[in-house]
């Protein structure tokens, strides 16, 4: 068959893409590449549009990395970056802990449970996500309802609001479903045979368990945790209402520099080398759901 | 249609090189003879139901050390039910299975020294040819070198050595059934079981793997039980057949016993095709009894063994290929003639099968051999023909 052009349906996706990434990206990357200055936009250099050509090579040499430069000298910066990954990743664990067992439980479940089971899951996504987390602030916060909980039971209180801690149960809380529903996904359609076969070839149940089952439940777990640790390296909702000066997150030090330091060229250029860190995760991520899409067919 | 019990001698034969004469071996075999014999396996009142459904109910049955037993029935009898309670997946609700003088309640599947060929194979898709099979061997904690060892004898044994790092999703059907197979059989065990094992191959492929099955039981010396709904493939390979039906067991026996002396209308018309006549037995004149029936003025006349007293109503199945027929008039005298008309001729290449009306609107199907390739009036549609049986080729069935 000829190379033909694709049909206009397949364009809105790139459209998409165009408008809603690429766009911001590359003015945010621009935005980066300019002079660091306490002003409000305008940031130089301009684009000379009366200048033409010339003009515009004037405005490309005005462009430069030092911004970036900066970032890479500043302690703080890549503090807070290996503290973000660090975060996620133990996020992801927790998430990936807590939710395996609720996936794995779910799947083994009659079908009319497990409908219910998932429109549970689902359900936190019907209110607000701010909400949501402000609502830990109730639990969390000295006089809160896990105080309260643990005073009713005679135990001494604790107190975790603003501490990482409180981050750590704001993240997993917050990303749980996203890792429960691809397990769950790849559990549910698990071949029920395969477990008798390792049961009849002499494997008890629970090493049937980690022979057969979580094999092939990986995927799902990839998918899992990618989804989890992608968007809590750069979240700054948590670390802002339930995190405290310990709980450094690179999201927030994006929102600090945009909005309390008002240096947007540097701001960008830690929100480009944030989403640079991503690339290879959400690569990852791209490579295994085409590979599982493929498995399917 | 091929004979039954015709594929026994020609093993030997279809296993190329070697020279295994398994009919030979086959044919003493019958430790259900034996009354010194030990059954290797015996369900005693075995029952299952799901729900209201009954699955499989009050069944006995006997499996000898070193037998291929066939399970043998339509889709739903129950067949699968029964092996399945063997390997520990279902729990009998009523009467108990022994395996070697073992009681089974109780035992999880994976400390029962069977093992199983599913029906879809249920090889592990993350695990590599090899990898299957040594699956079960390592559960065993052998050591690696006899595990190496043992995989490979089991790829030769199956074939499969070229193949041995391929993934389940990279193979044929058929090599996916090679591959169970070796896996079922990689643990020595004491008995095989296998659901519908070629339900899955085409025609050519099921019979070249049939012979292969019969060699490699012999080979292995390994009980087989092999549950399948295909009449020929049990009569080819098993020893015994147990036909089923709903639950319950119609007839046991060797193929040819199933086959030629069924014990009632129901194994009659599974086994292959039967001409059933409604009669009453009106005479018996040892060693021949007359039964009087609709279809023939002059009554039938049958071997009396097993025949009930005179008078009771019975059937009298005739299988097609034990009747001949013919464009002319039997010889005055003949007993068993039956007069009509041809309705319908089917060609199978070694076998013409005719459909005969006979009066009254009675359908018969008569089979006869092609023997020879031409033949000088062939009969045809609407042809006037005469249907004749000897008098040991019917059975009298109560
Ligand atoms: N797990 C089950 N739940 C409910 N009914 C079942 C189950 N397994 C088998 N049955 C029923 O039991 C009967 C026998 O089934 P099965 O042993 O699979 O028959 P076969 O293998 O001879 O086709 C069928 O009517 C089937 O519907
Ligand atoms: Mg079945």
């Amino acid at each position: 068959m000829k190379a033909s052009w694709p049909r206009p349906s397949a364009l809105i996706p790139y459209l998409w893409l165009a408008i809603f990434f690429a766009l911001p990206f590359l003015l945010v990357f621009r935005l980066s590449l300019s002079d660091s200055a306490l002003s409000i936009p305008p940031y130089a250099p301009q684009i000379d549009w009366s200048g033409g050509l010339a003009g515009f090579r004037r405005f490309l040499a005005g462009l430069d990395f030092d911004t970036y430069g900066r970032l890479v000298s500043d302690h703080l910066y890549i503090k807070a970056y290996i503290s973000s990954l660090s975060f996620a990743a133990q996020g992801t664990l927790f998430a990936l802990l807590i939710g395996y067992p609720m996936a794995y439980g779910m799947a083994r479940c009659r079908p009319q449970t497990r409908n219910l089971l998932l429109m549970l899951v689902i359900l936190p996504f019907w209110t607000s996500f701010l909400i949501r987390v402000y609502a830990w602030v109730g639990i969390l916060k000295p006089e809160g309802l896990l105080n309260a909980g643990l005073g009713l039971l005679g135990l001494p209180n604790i107190d975790l609001l603003y501490t990482p801690a409180a981050v750590q149960i704001g993240l997993v809380y917050s990303y749980l479903p996203f890792m429960v529903l691809p397990l769950y996904a790849v559990l549910e359609k698990q071949d029920h045979t395969l477990l008798e076969a390792a049961a009849d070839l002499g494997s008890p149940p629970w090493k049937s368990f980690w022979q057969v089952t979580f094999p092939l439940s990986i995927p799902g777990v990839v998918a899992g945790c990618l989804l989890c640790f992608i968007p809590m390296v750069g979240e700054f909702v948590i670390p802002d209402l339930l995190g405290g000066p310990g709980s450094l997150m690179i999201g927030r030090s994006i929102w600090m520099e945009f909005f309390a330091n008002r240096d947007w060229p540097f701001a960008s250029a830690v929100a480009v080398a944030l989403l640079i860190m991503l690339v290879p995760p959400i690569v990852l991520y791209q490579r295994q759901q085409v590979r599982a899409l493929e498995a399917g067919r | 249609m091929s004979e039954p019990g015709a594929g026994k001698p020609a093993k030997a034969r279809a296993n190329g090189g070697r020279r295994l004469n398994i009919g030979a071996v086959r044919s003493s075999f019958a430790p259900w003879n034996d009354p010194s014999a030990v059954p290797l396996v015996r369900f005693e009142g075995v029952g299952k139901r799901f729900g209201d459904q009954v699955a499989v109910e009050d069944l006995s049955l006997e499996i000898y050390p070193g037998e291929f037993f066939a399970l043998l029935g339509p889709s739903g009898c129950g067949k699968t039910t029964l092996m399945r309670m063997l390997a520990g997946f279902e729990t009998p609700d009523t009467g108990r299975i022994t395996l070697a003088g073992e009681d089974l309640a109780g035992v999880p599947p994976h400390r029962r020294p069977v093992n199983m060929m599913f029906q879809s194979y249920a090889l592990f898709p993350h695990l590599s040819v090899e990898q299957n099979i040594a699956f079960g061997l390592k559960q065993e904690g052998l050591p690696k070198a006899e595990i190496a060892a043992r995989v490979v004898e089991m790829l030769d044994l199956v074939k499969m050595a070229p193949f041995a790092r391929r993934r389940p999703d990279q193979l044929s059907g058929g090599q996916k059934q090679r591959v169970a197979l070796a896996r079922a059989v990689a643990r020595k065990p004491k008995m095989l079981l296998l659901d519908e094992p070629l339900g899955a191959l085409d025609k050519k492929l099921r019979e070249e793997t049939q012979f292969e099955l019969m060699d490699l039981q012999v080979e292995l010396g390994v009980t087989f039980l092999i549950v399948t709904h295909d009449q020929e493939e049990a009569m080819v390979m098993a020893d015994r057949i147990a036909v089923m039906r709903e639950g319950r067991i119609a007839q046991i026996g060797r193929p040819e016993e199933v086959y030629e002396t069924p014990a009632n209308r129901y194994v009659a018309e599974f086994l292959g095709d039967v001409n059933l006549f409604d009669a009453r037995v009106s005479q018996i004149d040892h060693p021949m009894a007359r039964l009087e029936a609709a279809e023939s003025l002059e009554g039938f006349f049958v071997l009396d063994d097993d025949c009930p007293a005179a008078g009771s109503a019975v059937s009298l199945a005739v299988r097609p290929e034990k009747m001949r027929i013919s464009l002319e008039a039997p010889p005055q005298g003949t007993h068993n003639v039956l007069a009509g008309e041809i309705w319908d001729i089917g060609y199978t290449g070694d076998w013409t099968n005719y459909i005969v009306e006979l009066p009254g609107e009675r359908l018969i199907r008569v089979a006869r051999a092609n023997a020879s390739r031409f033949v000088e009036r062939p009969i045809g549609w609407d042809d006037k023909v005469y249907v004749t049986f000897d008098p040991d080729a019917g059975v009298v069935l109560g």
